[in-house]
């Protein structure tokens, strides 16, 4: 026999919202089933159940408190952030300090847990300095163009019509690099530097947070209760405010923090290629940068930097890939 | 289906233009004189005057823009500050060598992330599926270019099995496929390529796949009495699409990669051209590099684009 | 129709309607056409009086709630003109759309989508007096008294999001944002069509009976000619854009005199056995709102359809009072040249 059951399709066509109406309503309870429309036609809902209310993200956290594994990479995420803002209290030594004799020592040598790089300093405090250059230089672009990004692309879904179609076009033709050459291509014309690479990836972030900002505000705009803010006389942007912001400000989220490990990676990435800090200054991709000639001589030393920044960002990875399981519900 | 086809080609128009008004900009968001670029430092004021004319650095940025334009459409890129070759041959060259890694870590990236990807969404909740989710996080969240430094570490310093860097053994000119001497330098380079591309296009094609299986009418297909293989059949048709346009994304993403990649193992390609005209402030051959790299972009995109309208008949009614 | 309480906003006395359109039209341009457009709204004229409530009536697609935004505003009619109690809309010395939103307010059908799906919907309900001018907590009273007016606890529903309550509840809630502003109308597009029967007929009482409490005047778009003739005084028959019959109720349900609106009382499901139907009234889809007929408009569709049909448009008869009773059609037409037109 076959088992019919698994025919069935789970969600057979009901709509979200008519659970609660089942559930809320009390003709469904108790009073056996008789029906009243005419006597007190319209209070009978208020014997209703009061039931546990939550806002969307307070909802949000409820759902990422029960959800371990993101927990705990968050926690790591944390620590590594805490431990780039706290160096100077927990770095063992000062990551300038140079010795001519310790130097490209093995993990353990003489205290140095972690060895000693090609001017013989101590490698654990300049991973925990590096820290600082390598967040900022991953977070700061991305925050930059989820302010520019997201507000570019709110202005052109809700204004629509031309302006949207030229700012979309105009984002379009920064789609068409991919996005690595983009970046290497404006700090490399600028001539590197923290700043210049912050722009640089700020740049190449803009386009993809504009298009994402743009659909969810396109989507928000065709919804009647927009029009029915603009039937009770509200500006636009009083209803951007009220009642844009609040739903296009998930997906922004979402996709920023999606953002945080590709640009850790990228910002790296252009150090790694000269494009960043200069030296002496410690930072993740510029130290693996310098290391790489002495790979013959301690070649567990060499592959710390890439170490820290692949851990920062596969934790980073994880955290985005649980909050945009927590996020993503149809509310 | 013409129709379509000739309309996306001449889409394709303006962002190209686009794509070379941004290549143009970036000799002025250089700091310093543009001219610095083409002038030996000891010029006299009056040749500078002169050259400013002959190049027309004098005139209005459109015009010049539209000189600049008239310029690359002949393959005039300008020469080399640090070789004083042209541009052209520069590019053109590298070009051909990263074509060569990119011929091997595209096959390999596009079917080891399909094949990943399929297998995850098909078993999507059980161990197998976990297994190449968390694979695939690795490999997204891996930086390249110290994916092959370990690599070279691993196999070269500590194995001595495959050479560290270069594109063949020194002394050799031209580079032989049929040769293992030869090929042996391909192995690594490729292997970090395709790395990225692998995890997210297995991500990706997991998504998709887990997707189109939850839709309605893969319950039909099993109730009208399909066998388990041929409803999966139906479900990767389906999410092919999506895939199709993941991959043409990392098509690119491959060529961006390559800049590091290259950087690592010093393989003279498009990438590693790049980053020696960074360290030698070379803005003519930055400048033409990415301008080649991007229209290679843009013109696959195109062809992916329009692959995917034939396969999807949807996409051509958009 | 009920006696009008003093209403200070009220400028024209109970003799002058509360609005009149007059020729509305709007034309949607159609992108792949080549310069054809969908005419939604074509030349709609019409009154709705103090008090009164007006149903619209007519299959989807007949441009019923193009004609509710037009009544708005919302979007901006090609041609014609809306007067508003005596006052002309949008044009100098008349009354800003600004001011006309002071009074007039809409439902939507989608009581789903016309909620913000990220705001307690107390704060829905208190937004439009907000924007009015009110301060917050000013607003926020006046939404915990609109809540409980539509029967719904402010202290159990107002924190709750749309998504915690059920489609009924969902359009209380949506009546009690519409009302929250103080409208003297209010234009209810389908606001009961995606609704259980069982909640439908509560909702319905309650627009009734929040009409009398309010001495609002109604605008009741429907596609549900059972729904029409339980809550409207007059009705008004769209067929593709254009106003086919025009009549107080009564007489638009004993005596219909167009045959479209024959066809639509006819194709109403009955409970009675002996009123069952047979054959369907009427056959095939509503013709392409791009190219609609020449002539009348149903002709396509109309078992009388003669010559004329197709050469002469066929005129609403004028409005004489408050009780008249038009239809655009040939045979209510003396000496048209259909066959069947009454003798003068």
């Amino acid at each position: 026999m076959t088992d019919y059951s698994s025919v069935i399709p789970a969600k057979a066509g009901i709509r979200g919202d008519e659970v609660p109406a089942a559930a809320l309503d009390p003709r469904f309870r108790g009073n056996g089933g008789v029906i009243k429309t005419r006597s007190e036609p319209f209070l009978e809902e208020q014997a209703a159940p009061a039931t546990k209310v939550r806002g969307y993200w307070e909802s949000v956290f409820h759902r990422l408190r029960r959800d371990p594994v993101t927990l705990v990479f968050a926690v790591i995420v944390l620590l590594i952030v805490l431990a780039a803002i706290c160096a100077p209290l927990i770095a063992p030594f000062d990551p300038y300090k140079e010795s001519i004799v310790g130097r490209l020592k093995p993990l353990g040598w003489r205290g140095h847990p972690l060895g000693t790089d090609e001017l013989g300093r101590d490698m654990l405090s300049r991973l925990i300095y590096g820290g600082r250059v390598s967040l900022l230089m991953g977070i700061v672009p991305v925050l930059i163009a989820s302010l520019i990004g997201g507000m570019l692309g709110i202005a052109g879904g809700f204004i629509g019509g031309r302006t949207n179609t030229a700012v979309m076009r105009t984002m379009d033709v920064f789609y068409a690099f991919p996005s690595v050459l983009l970046a290497v291509a404006i700090a490399g014309a600028m001539g590197g530097g923290m700043a210049n690479g912050m722009l640089a990836l700020s740049l190449v972030f803009i386009p993809p947070m504009c298009r994402v900002a743009e659909t969810a505000t396109t989507q928000i705009r065709a919804l009647d209760f927009i029009e029915a803010a603009r039937a009770s006389g509200a500006r636009t942007t009083t209803i951007i405010r009220y009642h844009v912001l609040g739903n296009v400000l998930g997906p922004v989220f979402i996709y920023a923090s999606s953002l945080v490990s590709v640009s850790i990676l990228l910002a790296s990435g252009l150090s790694f290629l000269g494009l960043g800090v200069r030296p002496p200054v410690p930072d993740w991709g510029l130290m693996l940068s310098t290391l790489r000639q002495s790979i013959y001589v301690v070649p567990f030393v060499c592959a710390l930097p890439g170490l820290a920044i692949f851990i920062t960002s596969i934790c980073c990875n994880l955290v985005s890939d649980g909050l945009r399981a927590a996020m993503d519900v149809r509310m | 289906m013409i129709r379509y086809i000739l309309r996306r080609i001449v889409y394709a128009i303006p962002i190209a233009f686009g794509v070379s008004v941004v290549c143009f900009s970036l000799v002025y968001i250089a700091p310093g004189d543009p001219l610095q670029t083409v002038m030996p430092p000891d010029a006299t004021a009056e040749t500078i005057a002169i050259v400013k004319h002959a190049y027309g650095f004098d005139r209005p940025l459109p015009m010049q823009f539209l000189i600049w334009l008239g310029r690359v459409v002949t393959g005039d890129f300008g020469v080399s500050i640090a070789t004083r070759r042209p541009v052209f041959l520069e590019v053109s060259e590298a070009l051909a060598n990263t074509a060569l890694l990119a011929m091997f870590a595209v096959p390999l990236a596009f079917f080891t992330g399909y094949v990943m990807g399929a297998v995850a969404g098909s078993f999507a909740g059980r161990w197998i599926d976990r297994v190449v989710t968390g694979a695939a996080v690795v490999g997204v969240s891996l930086p390249n270019y110290w994916l092959g430094i370990v690599l070279v570490i691993v196999f070269a310093v500590e194995y001595m099995v495959l050479p560290a860097t270069g594109m063949g053994p020194s002394g050799s000119t031209a580079f032989n496929l049929a040769q293992w001497s030869n090929v042996q330098f391909l192995v690594l380079p490729v292997i970090t390529l395709a790395m990225i591309p692998i995890g997210i296009l297995a991500r990706t094609t997991r998504a998709a796949v887990a997707e189109v299986r939850n839709q309605d009418f893969v319950q039909t297909l099993r109730a009208k009495g399909l066998s388990e293989w041929a409803v999966t059949r139906h479900v990767l048709k389906n999410a092919m699409p999506q895939v199709m346009a993941v991959m043409g994304l990392q098509f690119g993403y491959l060529l961006g990669g390559s800049i590091l990649v290259e950087t690592v193992f010093t393989w003279p390609g498009s990438g590693f051209l790049l980053s020696k005209a960074i360290i030698n402030r070379d803005v003519p051959v930055l400048q033409g590099t990415i301008l080649v790299l991007s229209l290679v972009f843009v013109t696959t995109n195109l062809v992916v684009d329009l692959l995917q309208s034939l396969i999807d008949p949807r996409i051509r009614r958009a | 129709m009920s006696s009008l309480a003093y209403d200070p906003r009220d400028r024209g006395g109970p003799q002058q309607p509360m609005l009149i359109a007059r020729d509305l039209r709007k034309h949607f341009p159609v992108k792949a056409s080549g310069g054809k457009s969908v005419q939604a709204v074509d030349g709609v004229s019409f009154s709705v009086g103090k008090g009164e409530t007006l149903g619209v009536v007519g299959e989807s697609g007949c441009g019923k709630s193009t004609l509710a935004r037009l009544m708005l505003h919302l979007i901006k009619p090609d041609a014609g003109e809306l007067v508003f109690d005596g006052d002309p809309v949008g044009v100098a010395p008349g009354i800003p759309i600004d001011a006309l939103r002071r009074q007039v307010q809409i439902v939507f059908q989608d009581s789903y989508s016309s909620l913000n799906p990220r705001m307690p919907v107390r704060d829905s309900v208190a937004f439009g007096p907000f924007v009015q001018g009110k301060r917050k907590d000013e607003a926020r009273q006046v939404a915990r008294d609109m809540l409980g007016k539509v029967g719904l606890d402010p202290e159990i529903f107002g924190p709750r999001y749309p998504h915690e309550l059920s489609g009924g509840q969902k359009q209380r809630v949506n009546i009690a944002r519409a009302l929250a502003t103080g409208p003297r109308m209010v234009i209810l597009d389908e606001p009961v069509s995606a609704l259980d029967k069982s909640i439908e007929a509560q909702v319905l009482n309650l627009l009734r009976a929040l009409k009398r409490q309010l001495n609002l005047t109604y605008v009741f778009i429907s596609h549900d000619l059972n729904v029409v003739r339980y809550i409207s005084d007059r009705v008004l028959v769209m067929y593709l854009g254009r106003i086919v019959e025009f009549g107080p109720i009564d007489a638009i349900f004993e005596r219909p005199l167009h045959p479209y609106t024959r066809a639509l009382l006819a194709s109403r499901p009955s409970m009675d056995p002996a009123r069952r139907i047979e054959l369907p009234p009427i056959s095939g889809d509503p013709p392409n709102p791009i190219e609609p007929p020449s002539g009348c408009r149903f002709r396509t569709r109309c078992p009388f359809a003669e010559m004329v049909c197709e050469t002469a448009d066929p005129m609403l008869g004028p409005l004489q009072g408050p009780q008249s009773h038009v239809a655009a059609c040939h045979m209510q037409e003396a000496h048209s040249g259909h066959s069947l037109a009454a003798s003068a």
